[in-house]
């Protein structure tokens, strides 16, 4: 949709005149924006001078129906946050109902979850990695690269949890069923084969002179911006600030892994891309520890129990570093069945509020894999 | 060089091309409604419900008792409670669903249901090919009930669990009737309340 800018006239003759801007309504349906999302962009010709973003179209009220429900209910609900990453939503919010009600968690079922959180967080950057160069106009090839490997992660997921994306797995004190027989050879398998994929997908990408062209010096995110716009993830990592959860908060087990954090040095599209390729390769040095420590044992604490949960009245924020970035849930207990506020703080919103900031001064063309590069989901977004 | 990044990229795009004529293991794609994937013990789709013995809705093992109801997310099951009683496997009198109703159109799949019943009555199917010429959307019982036969053989392991626990209790039920049907002995530890 194509539409005048109202502040101007319309031109007389000879279609538009050399100074006037011309305003346009990307989405809310369109393949570069990532799910519905409208970016209504005002061009100079074709550089954006101004970039407002509008969302909303994905909302399905899941802060109020999780008040409405009791604590486990809201289990399923958080599987479609951001339904790229089941997994990491789980843990997301059991970890702030076990800070909220003092459950522990045994070895074996925090062992699990990180396996389960940093698969998640390698088939989220492949698929990243993917999708950005489709908006750079590679179409298909990588992506279906990534999908291939998604594949294999996704079979583990549904012989474990019964469903591949919406796994409804973590349960508060621990993980729902202990994983099946043979499974973690398979993942041992999957590890394995994900490293020489990861070195293809690299020679197939990294030095290609197209991608350079369009990534480097493109949407930069400079560093105290980002701090000031409470960016996390990835995002704010390739702009060179050391911030990863894992390692600040140390949250389930992860003092116990050897693992770096890979840092941007320009905060370009070109760093965030790097980004998402490296921590790939840090989550499988993770998991390579994790597979070979799993300890046996209960994957359920003994005290947990699964329903008439009623914590005693508080508020508490947890917080998990996910594939995106800092994934929140901020829970207020009056003791009763159901949380009596249930708030998330979604890394994909946060991250998306400096994409004007990003886009200023670069064509239209740049800016779809700017927002690319920024890795939204939007049912996290509008939750 | 110029262009020395595409042409490494372009070998290996070329290697994936060639490579999936030669190498089987490559060839990732099924060929959907001729080729199925083997299904897996834990998925699942929709519930249904478990009944015993040859009559599907007098075998129900459900008991009414709303668990599921109150627990599911998006609140899709229906129950109302029969007022007569009827005895379980175990010879209790128990309560039975006059309706068990289930919104398919609104179940998410998450199965909570299944996680929460205490009575092993409601589990998860896995079909998938739901399509059809009917246009049931809300499942009645009739539709719900499947046989402990099809519980075993769709979830093999999971049903082994059950069915042993389900034959301890049964044991410990009739060793209980055993006792009760033999005079006590003259110095019982504690009478029987009333």
């Amino acid at each position: 949709m194509i539409t005048l800018a109202p502040d101007l006239e319309t031109p007389t003759r000879g279609g538009f005149a050399e100074n006037d801007l011309l305003e346009v309504a990307m989405g809310p349906h369109h393949p570069s924006t990532h799910g519905v999302f409208r970016m209504n962009v005002v061009l100079d010709g074709e550089t954006v001078v101004k970039l407002t973003p509008v969302f909303g179209y994905l909302h399905r009220n899941h802060e109020k129906i999780a008040e409405k429900n009791s604590y486990l209910a809201a289990i399923p609900y958080t599987d479609r946050l951001d339904y790229i990453c089941s997994m990491t939503n789980n843990w997301a919010y059991v970890l702030t109902v076990e800070k909220m009600t003092g459950l522990a968690v045994p070895e074996r079922a925090e062992y699990i979850r990180v396996i389960v959180a940093e698969m998640t967080r390698l088939y989220n950057h492949a698929c990243l990695a993917g999708f950005l160069l489709q908006d750079m106009g590679a179409l298909g090839t990588p992506m279906m690269y990534a999908f291939r490997e998604r594949e294999k992660i996704l079979d583990l997921f549904e012989s474990l949890t019964g469903s591949r994306m919406m796994c409804n797995y973590l349960r508060f004190g621990g993980c729902r069923c202990d994983l099946p027989d043979g499974w973690l050879e398979q993942a041992i398998q999957l590890t394995a084969n994900y490293a020489p994929f990861l070195e293809h997908f690299e020679a197939f990408l990294n030095e290609n002179e197209i991608l350079r062209a369009r990534c480097e010096g493109v949407g930069v995110l400079p560093r105290e911006l980002a701090i000031n716009a409470g960016v996390t993830g990835p995002g704010l990592r390739a702009s060179g600030v050391n911030y990863d959860l894992r390692k600040v908060d140390h949250y389930g087990i992860y003092n116990r892994f050897k693992f770096r954090v890979p840092l941007g040095q320009r905060g370009d599209v070109l760093d965030r891309y790097m980004m998402r390729i490296l921590e790939m390769h840090e989550s499988l040095a993770i998991l390579g520890q994790a597979l070979r420590d799993i300890p046996a044992g209960p994957v359920m604490d003994a005290k947990a129990k699964l329903r008439n949960l009623r914590p005693k009245a508080g508020e508490v924020y947890g917080r998990i570093e996910s594939p995106k970035g800092e994934l929140g849930f901020y829970l207020i207990s009056d003791g009763g069945p159901a949380p009596y506020r249930f708030r998330v703080r979604p890394p994909s919103l946060v991250n998306l509020t400096v994409l004007e900031d990003m886009c200023l001064g670069h064509t239209l063309a740049d800016a779809v894999i700017i927002l690319g590069s920024v890795d939204i989901v939007l049912g996290e977004v509008d939750r | 060089m110029l262009g020395r990044g595409i042409i490494r990229g372009l070998i290996e795009t070329g290697r994936n091309f060639c490579g999936s004529y030669y190498d089987p293991e490559r060839l990732t794609t099924v060929q959907y409604p001729e080729q199925k994937i083997a299904p897996q013990e834990n998925a699942r789709t929709i519930p249904f419900l478990v009944y015993d013995g040859h009559d599907p809705l007098a075998g129900l093992r459900c008991t009414a008792c709303t668990i599921c109801e109150q627990e599911c997310p998006p609140h899709c099951i229906h129950i109302v409670k029969d007022t007569a009683k009827k005895p379980d496997y175990l010879g209790k009198m128990q309560f039975h669903p006059k309706t068990f109703d289930i919104d398919i159109a609104v179940c998410m799949g998450c199965g909570i249901c299944a996680e929460v019943c205490p009575f092993d009555s409601i589990k998860m199917d896995r079909v998938f090919e739901l399509a059809g010429g009917h246009r049931a959307l809300i499942l009645h019982k009739e539709l719900l009930a499947k046989s402990e036969e099809y519980y075993r053989q769709i979830h093999p392991i999971e049903a082994a669990v059950v069915d042993e626990a389900r034959a301890e209790e049964q044991r410990k039920a009739e060793a209980k009737k055993a006792a009760a049907a033999t005079p006590a002995p003259a110095a019982a530890p504690k009478p029987l309340a009333a």
